[in-house]
């Protein structure tokens, strides 16, 4: 991952200063408390906010991937019986996304004190910051974080640092839960979700670090000033990750809203004439060139566009690499991903990476048809949305590189270079 | 109203549940249930119930058709 760029805070798109990456310090060292709070001044106490009316009236939405309403989820957790528990979800097994990386590893604190800002408002007496095993830097500088803070700021919560197995699943929150809980990471069948019954059997809330980052600034400055930057249906900033044929790969903020178009000028314009955009991670979609001229960073946009935004992971492909190529080499990642508890899940990818991994190959046969059936087969048969991710991704292939099979068909491939970073394997 | 679900993880494929439900579970070419969320009444509902009871690793579920789960 190219992540290590981002040491520098771009100017925010759009109205304002940056606002999350605000603290990020040019020395590329993780902050220290005294530089945090120089840069975004002390959290208000807990009993002077009302914080899930505030996450409310700001629209914070899950920065993870799957978008889910902030406050709803705040409030699920509260409504239950026990004393709850608080993840912050620094996994980010996403191989396409380093924003979560650069969040723990450059304002730990941040992240703690969103963590720490939601345990007080649900009477949490724990959270955890989880974080890839193979995140050292992160995980250094949130354990010095940690330590930095002493026991005076986070009276009466105990945060703590806590490496899981990387590895793609084992971010999903049920496979977290599950870890904590019996060091297994792998997910869980659900009901009962982590809000109802979680690590230790508290109702737990699991929110992505930059959800809670977020979170940390909405407690101190409030909604008015969450919704300055964004739309009125996606208000706020977010960080998103862009690699590929772009000149300064990294993870950059934008105000949601800002055009693609920006973005990639942000990131230095593109180094090559451009063949498509993955967006939204692999568990996200390609979008063809010409369908994201004008395409925008919001969910709305580009789900008219059959695209999610997902975890803001954006990869653009130049021309000289294969769609179907680039295509089986993530399928064959996501099916080696499966945690191998779910027959369709284990089954189902495999058949479909075959299938892409053939056609890559020019083999001649024609097996879209059949193809399409597993892709549509395999959506919502896992016990974790696994398969329902790689679904969407596989679909968008046959849908944007429709073209390319058809070369592939008749032995023919236009682009030979790799692109896509796939753990374990060389580009 | 009831509907049926599969645990994904329990579940090994035997198969049974297709054989005692055909209303509702057809298997894919691995032999794994693929499920129709439809909710089940009358005669379905009775094949439902004999098919979760079959199952041999307790992988069948009914559920309230308005559960949030899918
Ligand atoms: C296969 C899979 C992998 C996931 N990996 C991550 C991850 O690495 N980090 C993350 O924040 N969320 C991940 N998620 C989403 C989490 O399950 C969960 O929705 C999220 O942490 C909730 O936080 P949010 O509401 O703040 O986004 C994953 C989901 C799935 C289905
Ligand atoms: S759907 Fe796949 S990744 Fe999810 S729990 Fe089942 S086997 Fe594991
Ligand atoms: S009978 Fe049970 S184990 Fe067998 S396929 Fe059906 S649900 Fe799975």
């Amino acid at each position: 991952m190219t992540a290590m760029r981002a040491t520098r805070a771009p100017e925010l798109i759009g109205p304002g200063p940056p606002r999350l990456l605000a603290g990020v310090s040019s020395a590329g060292a993780p902050s220290t408390l005294d530089e945090h709070l120089s840069v975004y001044g002390q959290l208000p106490p807990a009993g002077a906010i009302d914080l899930p009316a505030l996450v409310d009236a700001s629209g914070l939405r899950g920065l993870g991937g799957a978008g889910f309403p902030t406050a709803t989820k705040l409030r699920a957790v509260a409504s239950q019986r026990g004393r709850p528990f608080v993840v912050a979800n620094g996994a980010e097994g996403e191989p396409i996304s380093g924003k979560d990386k650069v969040l723990v590893r450059y304002l730990p604190h941040l992240v703690l004190d969103g963590a720490a800002a939601a345990a007080h408002a649900l009477g949490a007496r724990e959270a955890i910051v989880a974080l890839s095993r193979a995140d050292r830097d992160g995980i250094d500088a949130l354990s010095a974080a940690i330590a930095e803070r002493g026991g005076g700021l986070d009276k009466r919560v105990r945060l703590r640092a806590i490496a899981v197995p990387d590895g793609f699943v084992a971010g999903e929150e049920t496979a977290l839960v599950q870890f904590l809980n019996r060091g297994v990471a792998k997910p869980t069948f659900t009901p009962p979700l982590p809000f109802e019954r979680g690590v230790g059997k508290a109702p737990t809330l699991v929110q992505n670090v930059e959800t809670l980052a977020q979170l940390a600034l909405i407690a101190r400055f409030g909604p008015v000033w969450f919704r300055a930057v964004g739309t009125a249906d996606e208000p706020g900033s977010a960080l998103v990750t862009i690699s590929g044929a772009v000149a300064e790969p990294g993870v950059y903020e934008v105000a949601l809203g800002t055009p693609l178009r920006e973005l990639v000028a942000q990131a230095g314009g593109v180094t090559e004439h451009v063949r498509a955009f993955l967006v939204g991670g692999f568990f996200g979609s390609w979008l063809g060139e010409r369908e994201a001229a004008d395409a925008s960073l919001l969910e709305g946009d580009l789900r008219s566009r059959g695209a999610r935004l997902g975890a803001r992971a954006i990869v653009v492909l130049p021309t000289s690499a294969c769609g179907i190529c680039e295509t089986a080499r993530a399928m064959r990642y996501l099916a080696d991903s499966s945690a191998g508890q779910c027959g369709p899940c284990v089954y189902g990818l495999d058949a479909i990476a075959r299938s892409f991994e053939r056609l890559a190959a020019q083999q001649s046969r024609d097996e879209r048809k059949q193809l399409s059936r597993w892709i549509q087969q395999v959506r919502g048969r896992g016990a974790c949305r696994h398969p329902d991710g790689a679904a969407a991704f596989a679909t968008s292939a046959l849908k944007v590189f429709a073209r390319e099979s058809e070369l592939h068909l008749r032995g023919r491939c236009e682009g030979k270079r790799r692109v896509l970073p796939i753990p374990g394997i060389a580009a | 109203m009831k509907r049926v679900r599969v645990n994904p993880i329990t579940c090994e494929g035997h198969g049974l549940c297709a054989e005692l439900l055909p209303e509702r579970i057809q298997l894919d070419e691995w032999g794994f249930p693929i499920v129709d969320r439809e909710p089940v009444a009358g005669e379905a509902a009775r094949h439902a119930a004999r098919a979760v009871e079959a199952c041999p690793t307790l992988a069948l579920l009914l559920e309230a058709a308005s559960d949030r789960s899918r």
